[in-house]
């Protein structure tokens, strides 16, 4: 074998390290087109996947993000309605609480009033009944009185002026009476 | 492989093939010694297939690729952020990844073609196009270099900094000799020869099985089972190593870049 490469040295023609030019210039001229392919098509093509790859998944999360932003703050609104509702409800029960009460003592005072006005309005009818009942006493006492007495003194106190004088007399004594005893 | 065969069948003694076995007959015009070779057309076809994938896989963009379209992102994120971003990295990454993307399919597609039936022809089993590859990257990443830090990138490149100055006869023509002379050469005789060799066991073995095949022995003929698993077993690191290499060549590319970038501070 070394004998061989050796010999194929000395002869020149065959010698491994001795390149071809041609084949030289093809491989530098493949080389250079397939570089030029790559810096022209290919490595920009990629990059820009890349680059728009990076780009959608930064984008992705960035639109996560708002989302989730959005959501905590839809959240925290129908939160603070719920509680305004809430309030609210409870203002309104308050409110028909204290309403009702109202009502009611309204009614009662309205109540009470017209009892008031009843007993007034009974206690007046009783009055005027009681001072009817008193003058009617009045007059027929006087007259039962003076028939007793005419019955029982006879003729001589047939005179209508003087008996009437004696009554009123006797009468107004036993009021001054009573009211002596009352005060 | 018959051509092979026949002078072994003859005199009965086993003739392994030779290194002048890969050069074969050009194609255009056909049989000539000189002219349009199998290698530049697997060169072509490689251009047309690499660029061929990546422009249907990055035509049709969507946020949510599909499977060609993620297969070609996949290939492309292995170079963008494996190799350039991670040796690289910082800011300028970006400037050298085309390159180092073109560098690495392109290898990788021409030392496939070793571990393809019919093909069967690592591109850079001629040393050619790997004098080119590296050629390319030397004069880059000297360019970048001379770029960043002016004409005092020489000093950067060859004079250590922190060493004593009395030993610095000696360490700055190895510096010299390592990072201007002996770094392109290796860059590219270390695929060039990973691909002869690959190539030269496939062809080896394959010309020993029809050798052992030939033979009136039945005992022979049986042993070539043997080579046959071998075979099979030296493909299998050929293929290994035929995409190991296009990640060496790059990655390589990309430590001397970084290298070129930030001379200063190593």
């Amino acid at each position: 074998m070394n004998q061989a490469i050796i010999s194929a040295a000395t002869e020149g023609g065959t010698n491994p390290l001795v390149p071809n030019p041609w084949e030289m210039l093809v491989v530098f001229a493949g080389f250079a087109l397939l570089l030029f392919i790559v810096v022209k098509y290919v490595v920009p093509m990629f990059e820009k996947t890349f680059a728009e790859r990076a780009e959608a998944i930064e984008g992705g999360i960035a639109k996560a993000e708002k989302a989730q932003a959005e959501a905590s703050a839809a959240l925290e609104e129908y939160k603070q309605q719920l509680t305004e509702a809430r309030t609210e409800a409870n203002r309104i029960r308050e409110e028909a609480r204290a309403e009702g009460a109202q009502i009611l003592a309204e009614l009662k005072e309205k109540a009470a009033a017209e009892s008031a006005r009843i007993t007034a309005q009974a206690h007046t009818q009783i009055e005027s009944e009681r001072q009817a009942a008193v003058v009617s006493l009045r007059a027929e006492v006087g007259t039962l009185a003076t028939t007793l007495a005419s019955r029982i003194v006879g003729e001589a106190l047939s005179d209508d002026a003087r008996s009437a004088r004696v009554v009123d007399r006797f009468l107004a004594d036993l009021e001054n009476q009573n009211a002596g005893v009352a005060k | 492989m018959i051509a092979l065969a026949l002078p072994a069948q003859d005199s009965g003694t086993f003739t392994p093939p030779g290194i002048e076995e890969l050069h074969l007959p050009a194609i255009l015009p056909w049989g000539a010694a000189d002219g349009f070779s199998k290698q530049m057309l697997l060169v072509i076809l490689s251009v047309v297939i690499i660029a061929t994938f990546f422009l249907l896989a990055a035509r049709k963009q969507q946020l949510v690729p599909g499977k060609l379209q993620f297969a070609g992102e996949a290939a492309y994120s292995f170079v963008r952020n494996g190799i350039a971003k991670d040796i690289i990295g910082g800011r300028d990454f970006m400037k050298y990844v085309p390159l180092l993307f073109t560098l690495f399919f392109f290898i990788l597609v021409n030392n496939i073609y070793g571990a393809i039936p019919v093909i069967q022809l690592p591109t850079f089993s001629h040393v050619g196009g790997a004098y080119v590859l590296a050629l390319i990257v030397y004069v880059t990443w000297i360019g970048i270099g001379i770029k960043r830090n002016g004409l005092k990138y020489f000093k950067l490149a060859t004079v250590p900094s922190g060493v004593p100055f009395y030993i610095l006869p000696i360490v700055v023509p190895i510096e010299i000799i390592s990072n201007f002379l002996v770094r392109p050469v290796t860059h590219s005789l270390r695929l060039f020869a990973t691909m002869l060799a690959g190539h030269l066991i496939v062809m080896i073995s394959g010309a020993g099985i029809e050798f052992l095949v030939m033979q009136e022995n039945v005992l022979l003929k049986g042993a070539s089972v043997l080579v046959l698993a071998g075979a099979i077993a030296m493909y299998m690191l050929e293929a290994l190593i035929m995409v190991l290499q296009a990640y060496v060549f790059t990655l390589l590319t990309a430590i001397y870049i970084e290298g070129a970038l930030h001379a200063d501070s190593h």
